[in-house]
């Protein structure tokens, strides 16, 4: 480009910042107004659900009263946080032990046993699902909790995150404790695990949320009507009542604001922790 | 060297120690995810159906996919659909970031709005937007027609399923990768900007200039991950189940769909694992072009 086109030492015409700040508002709306209208139309009348107004003309609770009697959903919300719950103990209890090990104890074969871990991120489940079924079915765990629950917690993500926190943990608390002769038990349970809770909770929520809202593995291997968490309850339940929009948004509704909540109460933790992955 | 037994055996434990940390997970990771791996190999020259029957037949699988043109036009749908998706997205949330990086008076909760459907899951989205874009009265159709635009079909009709999956895939998705690209922002040292000023910059010299230059392993990154995302990983799946399961007329069938079809709803499970290994080998050569070119630096000289 010529630099002519430019007057020199001129700054380029700026927006009022109010200007701004409007439009990215506006963006910001236009990017969540299909969950507001989800929301919305939970508490519209079925005759009203393809009235354009986001604010129901005659809100009403029926929806929600109809989809609490008529299909399990509570029992599906229960066996989601039941998963999600386990899920996220299990994984950050043994994605710490991992990612302490890896980063303040030496032992042979330790850097081979990382980029063995970190490699497996490329291993997605659709690529694997077939065998993991095999799996599944030979250890027994198909059709129950165990089985939506064990596939779930391994995974290098959270081992590469804690292993990257405790690598730069300074070494004299660790020295203190071990002159007081502790144990790497001791060390880990007393020492470490207290200093990490922030960033537990942090992928606490990212792994609970993840859980939460996974599909295609629980729709793979769960049969029993008992252990249908709410991703796949919605979905089948769209199957049954496919033009009942009012419905099938207040089911999505609750199936979606456990999630919502989470994050905007835990907005700061959740983004640090994408943050973080994106690094390096 | 007198090496006592202390020290020896100090080492010893803390190699025992180490070992006993990372086995949970090792061990873990190695039943749900390398050896299902390895199997899927294995399991792709084998007939097997679902109830356990498994019996050898070589390439046999390998040959009945080059000639399903299923398979094909699924190769072609998910290429269509990371072409699409990778630099739609990639562009729309580096955008975002740009906007939303000057820090004003409620600007983290605009960020948080821009992530909020991040935080919802595919199944939601795939009902909500489905309602959204029902025929003739859903609110996008109604919405186009007042503004004197004509609606269409958009998931009923196979010219344009497939474009909406996109569409709905980048919304979903742009959140997560904006803030990805503002932590890429915010790592620039403000020096640089300023020096760029005091040469006469103007802004879009010093995008170009100091901006897209340093952002350069940010903007890697986001690549492999939304390439990874749109040929390999389950969330795209998720809103096609729900919303289109493939249709109309396979103009939404990506290949990962595909496989799901043959293996859980036909119990053609060898057929199935064969074309897993098929984009797994797809997949590695795709990423290890993309590392060589973009380390080469012809992408963004």
């Amino acid at each position: 480009m010529p630099d002519t086109a430019r007057p020199p030492r001129r700054q380029p015409s700026r927006l009022g910042p109010t200007a701004v700040w409007g439009s990215i508002a506006f963006l910001a709306l236009l990017t969540v107004a299909p969950l507001l209208y989800m929301v919305s139309t939970a508490f519209k009348q079925a005759k009203d659900v393809y009235t354009p107004d986001l604010i129901p003309g005659s809100p009403t609770l029926d929806n929600f009263r109809y989809i609490f009697s008529e299909i399990p959903i509570l029992r599906y919300l229960f066996n989601s946080f039941l998963v999600a719950a386990v899920v996220t103990v299990l994984s950050l209890f043994f994605h710490s032990m991992a990612g302490y090990a890896l980063a303040r104890l030496k032992f042979r074969g330790r850097d081979t046993i990382f980029s063995g871990i970190y490699a497996t991120l490329l291993i997605s489940l659709p690529l694997i699902m077939v065998p993991l079924f095999l799996v599944a079915k030979t250890l027994g765990i198909l059709d129950s909790y165990l089985g939506m629950i064990l596939p779930a917690v391994f995974n290098a993500f959270g081992i590469f995150f804690l292993r990257q926190f405790y690598l730069s943990f300074p070494d004299d608390v660790e020295e203190a404790a071990r002159l007081d002769g502790c144990g790497y038990w001791r060390i880990y349970w007393q020492v470490i695990l207290p200093m990490s809770r922030p960033l537990l909770t942090a992928l606490a929520v990212f792994f609970f949320l993840g859980t939460w809202n996974s599909f295609l593995w629980p729709l793979t291997i769960v049969q029993n009507p008992d252990l249908i968490p709410v991703q796949v309850g919605i979905s089948n339940f769209q199957g049954q009542f496919s033009a009942a929009w009012n419905y099938s948004m207040a089911a999505s509704t609750v199936a979606a604001l456990p999630t919502l909540i989470l994050f905007f109460v835990f907005q700061k933790q959740f983004t640090e922790t994408i943050k973080t992955s994106g690094g390096r | 060297m007198t090496s006592g037994r202390r020290p020896l055996s100090q080492r010893g434990r803390e190699t025992l120690a180490g070992y006993l940390f990372v086995a949970p997970s090792v061990i873990g990771m190695f039943v749900f995810l390398v050896l299902p791996m390895i199997a899927s190999l294995t399991i792709s020259f084998f007939r097997v159906s679902g109830f356990g029957d498994y019996e050898f037949i070589g390439l046999d699988n390998y040959r009945t996919l080059l000639s399903d043109p299923v398979f094909a036009s699924s190769l072609k749908t998910t290429g269509l659909f990371t072409l699409a998706f990778v630099p739609t997205l990639f562009t729309v949330s580096l955008c975002l970031a740009l906007l939303v990086k000057k820090q004003r008076r409620g600007i983290g909760l605009l960020r948080s709005l821009f992530f909020a459907p991040n935080v919802v899951s595919l199944v939601v989205v795939g009902l909500v937007w489905q309602f959204l874009l029902t025929d003739h009265v859903g609110a996008v159709n109604r919405s186009l027609e007042r503004m004197g635009l004509s609606g269409e079909s958009w998931l009923g009709n196979p010219r344009y399923a497939l474009f909406a999956v996109v569409v709905i895939s980048v919304w979903f998705f742009m959140g997560y990768y904006m803030i990805i690209f503002l932590n890429g922002l915010q790592d620039i040292p403000s020096a640089y900007y300023e020096a760029a000023r005091l040469d006469g910059a103007g802004r879009w010299r010093s995008f170009w200039n100091v901006t897209w230059p340093l952002l350069r392993p940010t903007s890697l990154f986001v690549l492999v991950m939304t390439t990874l995302t749109a040929i390999g990983a389950a969330g795209i799946f998720d809103l096609i189940y729900v919303m289109t399961k493939g249709g109309p007329d396979y103009s939404t069938q990506v290949v990962m769909f595909y496989i799901y079809q043959r293996a859980f709803q036909l119990n053609d499970f060898g057929y199935a694992a064969a074309m897993a290994a098929v984009v797994s080998f797809a997949l590695m050569i795709i990423m290890f072009v993309m590392l060589r070119i973009t380390k080469g630096g012809k992408v963004d000289a």
